[in-house]
């Protein structure tokens, strides 16, 4: 193997003696595993594409036995995990495309651009399919909004998502953000990105035919992000924060003309395998497209568009310059394939070909600089099943009482709180900074239970959302785990539309730990019983692990992307209030459940004990019982019961439909404090006409839904609750809205 | 009538004008690329929003030197209807079809929401179904929307009647409210709104559906005319 | 070969809010003989050229046609060397 003279690389006996391949997070065995592929010691640009191929980001090498446990399979599914992203049937020959991916770390270090090149990232993921993007979604943690570090992140990653997405025209139309301590210094991006397909364009990343030209499309490579996919898998030190140069900058013209060019291209049916440069770049890219084929490829280094000069082959196959596509067509094709790139003004340069001996041959200058067994590469890597171990805080949480508090009797003001709870509090702070209009489709907005957006040309329409509570998770993770993908289905049904599919994000700390991978496992574990009792499939996702700081671990964070479909446009439901006298109905059962609930982060300043139980049984019950009343014309309005419990979700309904609304409960021997702020799961607020209420509550009765009735919507732009005919609450709508919209705007300013 | 949406290189709101047009009039309406460069075979020529050549430099300036700006201006010369949106406004006024400049918001931030806009201008070819002072609401979605001009240009827009919209609650700090302006002859609007986005039920508003009907009605009443002679 | 360095700024009878912001920011750090603070664009340019006279009369047009918006900005280049 010929080794780079012309820069000071090590060689291979150095990389091998002074064990550089460590710093790297290489460890010693797969070191010599490594050797043994080969047959010889790497050199320095092999054990870097091995680095960076061997990489939790890349092989999944601790999560792969958790992610089996998860459902993947389902009449609608047409693609499920293991390409850029999966795709569900959605009839008439239409399929969505959806994934979630996180860019947690390169957000932590440069917010702007770690946001930005994460929304890019996903959106190259969607188009590489064949699909054309129409929605894009996030999900942020940031620590407690107080410090001016977290007031900076926060503010950054937003303006990365805006400047991004809005740049490129797709409309970011939903998403969550929340606060809590255990995010300080680790902040989490998660970007989700949906899309839409005609069954026969679906593309995939294999470099099919051998001796066929392999093409790079976009801009040229520079030095950025070099190892940002094994960074991705590191904790966070001071010296990452240093370490700003692993950090990519994002484009989102060139994106936009990359993604219009490849769609021209795929749609001229020329293409025969085409995939993003994501993480690790032009390695990742071209490993796997070889290994999906079952072939070798050879790529000419010499050829690679390149933005800086003197560039090694070790730094161009690392490379995570952003906007880059790999494809392959056949040689007969490539004029054609040229033309459309030159007529959008994008770079394609034929850098590679396609062979038949299994193998990733690297050219540089004319010698050979790189040979690896592209299988090694890609399905070798050696998968750890770490150790578990219960942690000492879930068996002290065993005795935690959370109906032990002493009672809040100001309610008014404990709903105040609550509401001006940043993870609570309305979002249009974020939001507004975000085009969600673009392309005229979206029906439902954002802040809404779930985003809705039309699909053109039918009555059809897909609703989306992401959702996890991490303190359930943290609190208990397998219950955690169903609670996030029953609230994500709960919110796509409150929208009007039948859960399809989820994408998941499993954030979580080091999996070195026993106690954190004891959290992976549960949440996996609830999470796939969930999945599978509410037939919504996992068609994709994304790990990130090692989510420390100085502080500890940040809670355990598995996002639940879902995508739901409404049938006929005239289903979409939003969570406002229509119209005074509509009838009020509470749909589940409310038990005294204040466990990592945000009244007891807010008001008692703890998150502890268990979290509020659920019955996937009963879940389900609710979810059909509900859909089907939608569906049958009976329901004005559909709010989710989540964070702050009855009392929020009665208040968002009315500062939402600009309406008040007299509400009166029965105790049933529940204090009031946790009748109204209690978040058991499985509930939701509905509306309906006074004319179609009797309808609507024989329906749910029917369904096995335990529906009570409890009060109206009322014109008055009051809220008022009555417990056991005894006024608890009463105020005026406008007040709870101020306090509500103000929240955000007046700790960022 | 016939309706062209030009196409720049990152131009992202040329589907959601087509889409306005065919859906509301039923006329017909074509792409058209920037490197073109005949525009004779349009009516009506549609700027739409965006981001064209990244908004690198400043929004517009750079857009305004594509070839078929220079039939952009021709075709205004003509008389032929010109409706520039969002990225559109700031190309044409980097081109001087119009006067003033945007700049960044004063928040500093992208605002995407429904605004309140009253229709101050209802005798161009692009308002004459709306009542004059009528309240509509339309969304904006930009981050450099802020409209400036020296007192003197503002007078001669307020002289000519060229204040086409104003805000009800200013959203991004533009003088005298300024949403959308025309040039003195009245066949060339700029305007930071997306009409184009309150079209229909489902989308939040219906209101921007009469600047595109007035346009097709001005259009007729001037064909019309035109036959009669 | 000749190396041009062009400024654009906002007018000063313009308000350039960037500047506005930047400035609060930095009283806020208790810089407080911040009297004003304008920010504006910097532009590197390499001419292939080495007629100075030329070269500052092209710069002109182009800052005049392109790189300026004369609306809103001053520009200011200078030749290096």
């Amino acid at each position: 193997m010929t080794q780079q003279t012309s820069v000071k690389e090590p060689t291979a006996e150095q990389v091998a003696e002074q064990k550089l391949y460590q710093q790297m997070g290489v460890s010693d065995t797969e070191f010599d595993l490594i050797c043994g592929f080969l047959g010889r010691k790497p050199n320095y640009t092999e054990i870097g594409v091995f680095s960076v191929m061997w990489s939790e980001h890349c092989a999944y090498k601790n999560s792969k036995p958790l992610l089996r446990r998860f459902p993947t399979d389902g009449p609608r599914v047409l693609m499920g995990p293991g390409e850029g992203a999966g795709i569900v049937d959605i009839g008439d020959n239409q399929a969505v495309v959806f994934k979630i991916e996180s860019h947690n770390h390169p957000s932590a270090v440069e917010p702007y651009q770690g946001a930005a090149t994460g929304v890019g990232g996903i959106i190259r993921d969607i188009f590489s399919m064949g699909a054309r993007p129409i929605a894009s979604l996030n999900s942020l943690r940031f620590g407690k909004l107080e410090s001016e570090r977290v007031k900076y992140l926060f503010e950054h990653v937003v303006a990365g998502i805006a400047g991004y997405g809005n740049c490129i025209g797709i409309p970011t139309v939903g998403g969550e953000v929340m606060f809590d301590e255990s995010y300080e210094g680790n902040p989490l991006v998660n970007a989700m990105c949906v899309g839409l397909i005609d069954h026969d364009k679906i593309q995939r990343g294999v470099a099919k035919g051998v001796g066929n030209p392999v093409f790079y499309v976009g801009p040229p490579t520079g030095r950025d992000g070099i190892h940002g996919a094994t960074f991705a898998s590191e904790e966070l030190t001071e010296e990452s924060e240093a370490r700003k140069t692993a950090v990519q900058v994002g484009d989102p013209f060139m994106e936009k003309l990359v993604m219009e060019s490849c769609l021209e291209l795929i749609d001229s049916g020329i293409v025969l395998g085409i995939q993003d440069m994501g993480a690790a770049g032009l390695t990742c890219s071209s490993s796997e497209m070889a290994s999906k084929a079952g072939n070798g490829l050879e790529l000419y280094l010499d050829q690679v568009p390149q933005r800086e000069s003197g560039m090694t082959p070790y730094e161009m196959m690392l490379s995570e310059s952003q906007e880059r596509m790999l494809f392959v067509v056949e040689p007969k094709d490539e004029a054609q394939a040229m033309e459309i790139f030159e007529r959008w003004g994008v770079i394609c340069a034929k850098v590679g070909k396609v062979t038949d001996d299994g193998r990733l041959k690297l050219f540089h200058h004319g010698e050979l600089v790189g040979d690896m067994p592209v299988h090694a590469l890609v399905d070798e890597c050696p998968v750890y099943n770490k150790p578990s171990a219960v942690p000492a805080y879930y068996e002290q949480m065993e005795g935690v009482d959370t109906t032990g508090y002493n009672e809040v009797t100001d309610l008014s003001g404990a709903l105040k709180s609550v509401l001006a709870s940043p993870t609570v509090a309305s979002k249009a702070w974020v939001y507004d900074q975000y085009d969600y209009m673009v392309r005229t489709s979206t029906a439902v907005r954002p802040g809404s239970d779930a985003a809705v957006v039309t699909v053109p040309g039918t009555r059809k329409a897909l609703a989306m959302t992401t959702d996890c509570n991490s303190r359930f998770v943290y609190l208990d993770p397998e219950v955690g785990g169903k609670i996030a993908v029953s609230e994500a289905a709960r919110n796509i049904v409150c929208s009007g539309a039948e859960p399809l599919a989820i994408t998941d994000n499993l954030n979580f700390g080091s999996p070195e730990k026993p106690e954190i991978f004891w959290q992976m496992e549960k949440s996996v574990d609830g999470m796939a019983t969930a999945c599978r009792a509410l037939e919504t499939p996992v068609i994709g996702g994304n790990v990130s692990l090692y989510n420390e700081n100085a502080r500890g671990s940040i809670y355990p964070t598995p996002v639940v992307g879902m995508v739901g479909l409404v049938h006929d446009t005239d289903h979409i439901t939003t969570q406002a209030f229509k119209q005074a006298g509509d009838v009020l109905f509470l749909l589940g059962e409310t038990k005294a459940e204040l466990g990592g609930s945000e009244f007891q982060y807010i008001v008692h300043g703890k998150t502890e004990g268990r979290p509020p139980a659920l019955d996937l049984v009963i879940e389900k019950q609710l979810l059909d019982g509900v859909l089907g009343a939608i569906q049958g014309g009976l329901v004005q309005s559909a709010h989710d019961l989540s964070e702050g419990g009855l009392a929020v979700a009665l208040a968002e309904s009315c500062i939402s439909g600009k309406l008040g609304a007299d509400v009166e409960l029965a105790s049933n021997g529940l204090r009031n404090d946790l009748l109204l702020f209690s978040e058991s799961q499985s509930r939701i607020l509905l509306s309906a006409t006074a004319d179609n209420a009797d309808a609507l509550a024989s329906k749910l009765e029917a369904a096995g839904v335990p529906v009570t009735r409890i009060g109206q919507v009322a014109a008055t732009k009051n809220l008022t609750i009555q417990v056991d005919g005894k006024q608890v609450l009463a105020e005026e709508v406008d007040a709870l809205r101020q306090v509500w919209e103000d929240a955000i705007p007046c700790l960022m300013n | 009538m016939k309706f062209a949406v030009l196409v720049f290189p990152g131009s992202n709101c040329d589907i959601d004008c087509f889409k306005a047009v065919e859906e509301t009039l039923g006329e017909p309406v074509d792409y058209v690329w920037h490197t073109a460069t005949d525009l004779s075979a349009y009516d009506c020529i549609l700027v739409p929003g965006g981001f064209s050549y990244g908004d690198y430099l400043r929004c517009g300036a750079i857009s305004r030197f594509a070839p078929v700006m220079n039939e952009v201006v021709k075709a205004a010369e003509q008389g032929k209807y010109v409706l520039g949106i969002c990225n559109g406004f700031q190309i044409l006024t980097e081109a001087r079809l119009l006067p003033g400049a945007l700049l960044r918001n004063e928040s500093m931030k992208f605002r995407c929401h429904d605004t309140v806009l009253t229709v101050t201008n209802n005798e161009t070819p692009f308002t004459l179904d709306y009542a004059k002072d009528e309240e509509i609401v339309i969304p904006i979605a930009h981050g450099e929307g802020n409209y400036y001009c020296d007192e003197a240009t503002l007078e001669q827009l307020k002289a000519n009647n060229q204040i086409v919209f104003q805000y009800g609650d200013n959203p991004n700090g533009s003088l005298h409210d300024i949403a959308g302006i025309c040039n003195e002859r009245g066949n060339v609007v700029g305007m930071m709104p997306h009409p184009e986005r309150a079209v229909n039920e489902l989308l939040g508003s219906t209101d921007g559906k009469k600047m595109f009907t007035s346009i097709l009605k001005a259009w007729r009443d001037q064909h019309d005319a035109a036959n009669i002679r | 070969m000749i190396k041009a360095t062009v400024h654009v700024t906002i007018k000063e009878s313009v308000l350039d809010p960037q500047g506005a912001t930047v400035q609060g920011a930095l009283h806020s750090l208790g810089f407080n003989e911040v009297e004003s603070l304008r920010i504006g664009k910097f532009m590197e340019i390499e001419l292939d050229t080495d007629n100075r006279e030329e070269a500052e009369q092209r710069l002109k047009v182009m800052c005049e046609k392109l790189l300026a918006n004369t609306v809103v900005e001053d520009y200011r280049f200078e030749l290096e060397g």
